[in-house]
């Protein structure tokens, strides 16, 4: 079934210890690493049948934070589904409004003022800082670290989401972003702590990094360990820190060029091996890059207004037709399919959600290593269940 | 990257037999679709992940759309004898639209950074021609979208490895997205309900009357 | 040497774990429900209903207009209007609400109902600490709790509580112009009638009709 696209077959040979007779000693062990588990980030099952230790089939079973948030975007205006993408990737708030609010104005032709441009890049970068922290300090919690590291993180990210306390009025569900801009404007108290909390965040970052980067334990326990080849990354339609690790430079803050991102001086890092350390390496990078787009964009943000003057909030009716956009969010690509028949409410509402796709080689990573290693691959590919059950 | 009429030439001319069209997008932004049939669709979608000018090796979307029967009407002038004299008279004509299920995919090409080519297939109807081919066999990344689109919708791909509920439990009977899904009722009901929820909520369990408090 | 690196991170540890005695950076924890952190002046909770004034009942600003329970995503409110009306801010006869009960098991705190609301009468609390033993109606918030003075207003966002005010301030000098206008206008149109009728009145009196001569008497 896999031949056509060349990749190997989703099963693994067992080769049990055989007694005189020849049959097989003992027997394979099926386990549900079931949906109340501390390392399975959110409501998430795998289905494992193991040999010993080592894992033969997975299978991962989700569903479980199914709210049809689709069909519940069939029934509403386009503005009351905004508050409902906060809670799809609800680390993410910002870039999930971003992908929606960018793929309504490209449905209705709204054009967003410079100065809200700068702001979402901001927003943006931040979200992907406090994503990836909070990610590392999972990562080593899922390897035993028992949550010391991960208090650190977490201290750090508050920081950041202080920050979009003051501007939004929530840390986490920010609602923030508008057809045609932002809410509310950022004064310049705001941007001057956000210039102190970018500064200071280098300096964690250091110190975070010499914890983990050279840690032996990590090394040993991530190097060749849920390998996954390019060619394989890009059939299974991977996207995000995960594709690049496997060493294929897409990434759509290059690609799409969506927003003024082609105003901004950063590198986009590349793994070579596609292992567990090169997507945690990818990560670390990447906030480093982050950190260079915020300063530029602090720097340089201009005043002036930062709403469409064109859009409305009530009564919106965008024109029928259909589009698709995408964002580079911090997980992978997200994206928006909405199609418009002319009425107040979408005629169909579509998230393309990037963890959930991510999911799809978790079986062929996992198969011929260890149940523990099973647990930092899945940390690796980070999923949160918003996402992938919608 | 070319057009998508040329694009649609070099198709018709790998395979004679499809039938593909072009549909228009009245939003100036968003991308044209090619509309392929079922029978060929899964040649197309190969020729266009091998074509060295177009790589689609990257399958980003795959969604699932219902389009119900929709009856149409349209004022017709007859020629009708009224009372002796030849008139033109208008006649409401009803038809029929007959509703499908339709699934788009959205493909890039990671190579060669260009995109979107999108792509429809459509059932013969939403009751009992529901075949579709799959194409998880030429993009891998298809196959969980591929099984959501089977959960919500009821589409049956010909040719999946492992095509089974994903999102809803495996004993759930419907198809949650349809637009003429009634779900039912007999869930706990909100604390607090009123109006049409309150009327449900009476079958289930009775309510006592909230008293007004006036401060 | 090996286990070199995991030493510096046992240092890294050490460094948070001592430097939180003595720098306040380090020790970011703070002893809940004991004591309590400031809260920034944007958070937003639930919604609350403005008053004006001392009572609750006619000082509400809130018409009934029913443009936050249309635009609400997960439609927690429900509103019921009135059949009779009472005087607004600006003094006109208005209609206001007899039911306005808020869900807050269902509320998620959006704030899309502050945003369309066009009369400034229904903003976000900062109070969080709700919860009640009570399942059916112990989160349903009716009108008499939702009504908050327009000085409760102004203690926990003061700056957005003075943004409103000037809208407000606004919208009631415009009425007020308006309303000053139009008296003025009926004034003037008042004394122009007036003068019209005492104007014809003076400039050509009314020509006193001759008696009408008796016919000749008869001879």
């Amino acid at each position: 079934m896999n031949a056509i696209a060349g990749l190997p077959a989703k099963s693994f040979e067992v080769k049990p210890k055989l007694d005189e007779s020849g049959t097989p000693i003992g027997e394979l062990l099926e386990i549900s690493m079931g949906p109340h588990h501390p390392s399975t980030h959110g409501v998430f099952r795998m289905d494992v049948v193991l040999d010993g230790e080592t894992v033969v089939k997975l299978k991962p079973v989700f569903g479980y934070l199914h709210r049809n948030h689709e069909k519940i975007g069939e029934n509403i205006s386009y503005l009351a589904s905004m508050p409902y993408t906060d809670r799809l990737d609800y680390f993410c708030s910002m870039t999930n409004n971003w992908a929606y609010a960018l793929t309504v104005e490209k449905l209705a032709g709204l054009a967003v003022p410079e100065r809200a441009e700068y702001i979402r890049v901001i927003m943006a970068e931040l979200t992907r800082l406090q994503n990836h922290t909070c990610l590392i300090g999972f990562f080593v919690q899922d390897m035993g670290a028992l949550g010391t590291p991960m208090m650190y993180a977490f201290r750090e990210r508050e920081k950041i989401l202080d920050l979009f306390e003051s501007v939004s009025g929530a840390r986490m569900m920010c609602n923030y972003l508008r057809f045609g801009g932002v809410r509310v404007d950022v004064n310049d108290e705001w941007i001057a702590q956000a210039k102190q909390v970018v500064s200071a965040y280098s300096k964690f970052l250091d110190e975070f990094g010499a914890f983990l980067t050279e840690n032996e334990i990590v090394l040993a326990r991530t190097q060749f360990i849920g390998v996954m080849s390019s060619a394989q990354a890009v059939n299974a339609s991977i996207t995000g820190p995960m594709l690049r690790a496997a060493g294929v430079n897409y990434d759509l803050r290059k690609v799409d060029k969506y927003g003024i991102y082609s105003r901004f001086n950063f590198q986009v890092p590349v793994g070579e091996h596609g292992d567990i350390y090169d997507r945690y390496m990818v990560r670390v990078l990447e906030m480093r890059e982050s950190i260079k787009i915020l300063e530029q964009a602090l720097r340089d943000i201009p005043a002036g207004p930062v709403m469409d003057r064109k859009s409305k909030l009530r009564g919106f009716r965008p024109k029928p037709g259909e589009v698709y956009g995408r964002v580079e969010g911090p997980k992978g690509e997200l994206g928006f399919y909405l199609i418009s028949d002319g009425s107040p409410n979408p005629y169909r509402y579509r998230v393309r959600p990037p963890s959930f796709i991510n999911l799809t080689l978790l079986e062929d990573m996992c198969l011929g290593h260890r149940i523990s290693d099973a647990v930092v691959i899945l940390g690796s590919v980070d999923i949160v269940l918003g996402e992938v059950d919608r | 990257m070319e057009t998508l009429e040329q694009i649609k030439l070099r198709l018709e001319a790998a395979l004679p037999s499809a039938k593909i069209e072009i549909l228009a997008n009245e939003c100036a932004a968003g991308e044209r679709s090619l509309l392929v049939d079922a029978a060929s669709g899964f040649a197309l979608a190969k020729f266009l992940r091998d074509d060295p000018q177009l790589k689609l090796d990257y399958c980003s979307n795959v969604t699932g759309v219902d389009w119900p029967d929709k009856e149409l009407t349209e004022k017709i002038k007859v020629k009708q004898i009224v009372e002796g004299v030849e008139k033109e008279v208008e006649e409401v004509k009803k038809t029929l639209r007959p509703g499908c299920l339709e699934v788009v995919y959205h493909l890039y090409s990671m190579a060669l950074k260009l995109g979107p080519v999108v792509l429809r297939m459509r059932t013969g109807n939403r009751a009992d021609s529901t075949h579709l081919p799959s194409l998880t066999p030429l993009w891998r990344g298809a196959e969980f979208q591929e099984r959501e689109v089977y959960d919500l919708y009821g589409v049956i791909f010909d040719g999946h490895p492992d095509l089974r509920r994903i999102l809803m439990w495996d004993e759930f009977v419907g198809f949650p997205m349809r637009r003429d899904y009634v779900a039912p009722d007999d869930f706990e009901y909100e604390p607090t309900p009123h109006d049409e929820v309150l009327i449900e909520a009476k079958k289930h369990y009775p309510v006592e009357p909230k008293a007004e408090v006036k401060a | 040497m090996i286990g070199e690196q995991i030493i510096k991170g046992m240092a890294v540890t050490a460094k948070n774990f001592f430097g939180s005695y003595v720098s306040k950076e380090r020790l970011t924890t703070v002893q809940y429900p004991e004591e309590h952190l400031a809260q920034k002046e944007n958070t937003r909770q639930f919604p609350f209903l403005v008053y004006d004034g001392d009572d609750w009942e006619t000082g509400l600003r809130c018409v009934a207009c029913q443009i936050c329970e249309k635009e609400c995503p997960p439609k927690c409110i429900y509103i019921v209007k009135s059949k009779d009306k009472k005087p607004d801010y600006k003094g006109q006869p208005q209609i206001y609400p007899v039911t306005f009960d808020i869900d807050i098991s269902v509320c998620m705190s959006c704030q899309i109902c502050v945003e369309v609301c066009p009369f400034e009468s229904i903003k976000m609390d900062t109070k969080f600490e709700l919860s009640t033993a009570d399942r059916f109606g112990g989160l349903l918030l009716t009108r008499d709790k939702l009504a908050k003075p327009n000085t409760y207003y102004q203690a926990i966002h003061p700056q957005d509580a003075a943004e409103s005010d000037a809208v407000i301030a606004g919208e009631k000098a415009k009425a007020e112009a308006k309303a000053k206008a139009a008296a003025e206008a009926k004034v003037k149109a008042d004394a122009e009638v007036k003068a019209k009728a005492a104007a014809a009145a003076a400039v050509a009196p009314m020509p006193v009709p001759a008696p009408p001569t008796p016919p000749p008497a008869p001879q």
